[in-house]
């Protein structure tokens, strides 16, 4: 595959940086990248992997947009209220750059359908905004060896990491299970500033662009977390003896993938 | 003795558990958080009885979900 001279001048910014060059930006035109949610995280990851030239990227999300979106979710815009995100987002990220194959799945992932969503992918972005989908979008990498980046946002804080088949913990050494429904005395919303999920979406799409280029060293391994108050990130080495996880160690318990309920909250934002 | 809590030194008295821990420095929701000292993941049902030893290196990791909800 060579360039056209119009891709030549759109990636020009990539090819002159000897990490990346002719032969990452066609890794890039090449690789397929699935976005789980449209939201806070997926808008900014979606726009700079479609921005960056991503062949194909995947959009998954059941929602449409709502006037309380707009404030962060940047791939959507006021004329767009109604419309499904996942709409919204691929008519965005085709305004940017109509290099990009977006494909659209305007539903919830769930057991049944995430392990034939993601096996045609390279590179899956977590960016939901609960924890149910989270350990899914985990389970369902490790079983089908898909690396994937894990972030979550709440107020003013952020977190990140990177899990690559074979090479550290997965979310679920971390976090070994959704914290209890029946457990949870009681729920509120969080709030969250619209520019952290800038920031840590824009981080994922950065993981991506290396994981794809098989450049820098990724987040496997760590968990970076960012405190925009007091303006500190950590990068925290997490311990490396997986092998009693249940899902990623070395006897696995967990081997379907489970569905598991979302903790009741008072009125949805 | 001294222990590093999230990349800072702190003077705590010798054989602090996991548990007294995470109440002086004011964890708010202990259940739900993993807590690492130096390469391991300590159970939660381990958090009363792991004695911290000098020059311990603490990491509490909390669950982030997204902005829609909290869980106190």
């Amino acid at each position: 595959m060579s360039f056209t001279n119009e891709q030549l001048e759109r990636y020009s910014r990539h090819i002159i940086l000897k990490e990346i060059g002719a032969k990452g930006q066609k890794k890039l035109l090449n690789a397929k990248v699935l976005i789980i949610g449209a939201g806070g995280l997926g808008a900014p990851t979606a726009m700079y992997l479609a921005a960056a030239g991503v062949g194909t990227i995947g959009i998954a999300d059941a929602d449409e947009v709502d006037l309380s979106n707009l404030q962060r979710q940047i791939i959507h815009a006021t004329k767009d209220l109604g419309k499904p995100k996942v709409q919204s987002a691929k008519e965005t990220m085709n305004d940017l750059n109509p290099d990009v194959q977006v494909n659209t799945y305007h539903t919830f992932m769930t057991s049944e359908n995430i392990r034939e969503i993601i096996r045609d992918y390279d590179f899956v972005i977590d960016g939901t905004d609960n924890f149910p989908a989270k350990f899914l979008i985990n389970d369902a990498c490790v079983m089908e060896k898909k690396p994937f980046s894990h972030a979550g946002i709440i107020r003013f804080k952020g977190q990140l990491m990177t899990y690559v088949p074979g090479e550290g913990p997965c979310y679920r050494c971390v976090f070994k299970d959704p914290p209890p429904k029946d457990a949870v005395p009681t729920c509120k919303q969080a709030g969250v500033v619209g520019a952290m999920g800038g920031v840590i979406g824009s981080l994922q799409a950065m993981e991506a662009i290396k994981y794809i280029v098989g450049k820098g060293q990724l987040l496997t391994g760590y968990l970076l977390t960012y405190d925009a108050l007091t303006m500190e990130f950590r990068k925290i080495k997490l311990p490396h003896n997986t092998e009693n996880c249940p899902v990623c160690g070395t006897h696995p318990t967990i081997t379907q993938l489970i569905d598991y309920e979302q903790a009741e909250c008072d009125g949805a934002l | 003795m001294k222990i590093i809590v999230a990349g800072e030194a702190k003077e705590v008295k010798d054989g602090l558990t996991i548990a007294q821990l995470l109440i002086d420095e004011q964890v708010e929701t202990p259940e739900y958080v993993t807590v690492t000292v130096n390469d391991d993941f300590i159970d939660s049902s381990k958090f009363e009885i792991t004695n911290l030893q000098e020059n311990d290196t603490v990491e509490f990791l909390y669950y982030m979900g997204g902005g829609r909800y909290v869980v106190y």
